[in-house]
């Protein structure tokens, strides 16, 4: 789908660039991406107990598949409420600087701080992605209404996911219930492994991975903080001993 | 409409456990944004950390796994991630691909097993 050239006059309206942003959901393989992980969450919220109505309001209003899961899996396993806000909390730091990036992309004389409101919202990795992908052939002054027009696209596919993946969970045979569960961590492992940008981030994820079963040993309630904290700091140590071996060799 | 909803109660828990300490940090983003240099060493830490933490929790479901999916044998669920993961090296880091080709071994080896 090719969005039309940016002095066209189906940029003349607001409504008519959130409808192109609306469609462009199906521009990307993101899209495909996202349906797989939000039907895996659904079966996730339902084999973790929770109900429909939950499952939707936590896409709704987090609208961040990792705080999403972590919420899920800490509640479901039996962690307290601040042990799961803790976590949630870490892994949605990184919202900040996308939510930082992404602004100035659509901002103008006129705009005010409470228009980028739902922008900020629902700013997450995928929305961040394609703003570098869809904007430069959005006019300025059309691109909140067609990141509204993406971004509620983007909700709404999987909100619908949310709700297949649930009642699948419900109703399939363990065989395939177990193949919608699985959906979560192939989906996740493999979208952090590509987001990995430095060494640090590498270290992090495969230390991550390994340190879990070491920490849920120790059986403390907070098993996913202790191993995070340690393979995420021991991950940012390799990355500041590397910088300082460079910054001495130069 | 009961149990569609559940108990309010948890949906409390939600938004104190997951949407504010999720959004608030938009909504900082909104506001204080302009100053912060993505690349400084503190974001390198927290983003450090954010991976491993997400790490650890992709560990926990395919380790500890939740409802049908503990079912399946251990060393199936790992050998799925694993088959999944060259899968996703090879094809030039395709997520989907990744994440059908474990789909298809763990799913295919479960019903061999069964």
């Amino acid at each position: 789908m090719a969005l039309p050239p940016l002095d066209s006059p189906q940029w003349h309206t607001s409504f008519r660039a959130f409808l192109w942003g609306a469609r462009s959901i199906g521009a990307t393989v993101l899209t495909l991406v996202l349906f797989a992980t939000y039907l895996g969450i659904g079966a996730l919220a339902h084999d973790s107990g929770f109900s429909l109505g939950w499952t939707l309001a936590s896409t709704a209003f987090v609208w961040a598949g990792p705080a999403q899961i972590i919420v899920i899996t800490t509640l479901g396993s039996g962690a307290t409420v601040l042990q799961s806000a803790i976590a949630v909390t870490v892994s949605a730091i990184r919202l900040f600087p996308m939510v930082v990036s992404v602004l100035p992309m659509m901002r103008t004389e006129q705009t005010k701080r409470r228009h980028l409101i739902l922008v900020a919202h629902l700013t997450a990795v995928t929305l961040w992605v394609e703003c570098f992908r869809f904007l430069p052939q959005v006019p300025r002054n059309r691109r909140i209404a067609f990141i509204h027009g993406l971004g509620l696209g983007l909700v709404s596919v999987c909100l619908i996911a949310n709700t297949i993946g649930y009642m699948l969970a419900a109703n399939l045979t363990p065989l395939f219930a177990a193949g919608m569960l699985m959906l979560t961590p192939l989906a996740f492992l493999f979208s952090t492994a590509r987001n990995c940008r430095e060494l640090a981030d590498v270290i992090a994820l495969v230390l991550g991975l390994l340190l879990f079963p070491l920490a849920a040993m120790l059986n403390s309630g907070v098993d996913i903080l202790v191993s995070g904290v340690v393979a995420g700091t021991i991950a940012y140590a390799v990355h500041r001993a590397r910088a300082g071996i460079v910054g001495a060799r130069a | 409409m009961s149990t569609f909803i559940g108990d309010w109660h948890a949906l409390a828990i939600l938004f104190v456990a997951g949407v504010i300490p999720n959004q608030i940090w938009r909504m900082l983003g909104l506001w204080f944004g302009g100053g912060i240099d993505e690349n400084s060493e503190l974001l390198v830490w927290v983003r450090a950390v954010a991976t491993a933490i997400l790490a650890g929790i992709i560990a926990q479901i395919v380790v500890q796994p939740p409802g049908a999916l503990a079912s399946v044998p251990d060393w199936l669920r790992y050998g799925a991630v694993a088959a999944g993961f060259v899968v996703f090296m090879l094809a030039r880091k395709s997520i989907f691909a990744g994440v059908i080709a474990g789909e298809i071994v763990m799913i295919a080896g479960k019903y061999w097993l069964g």
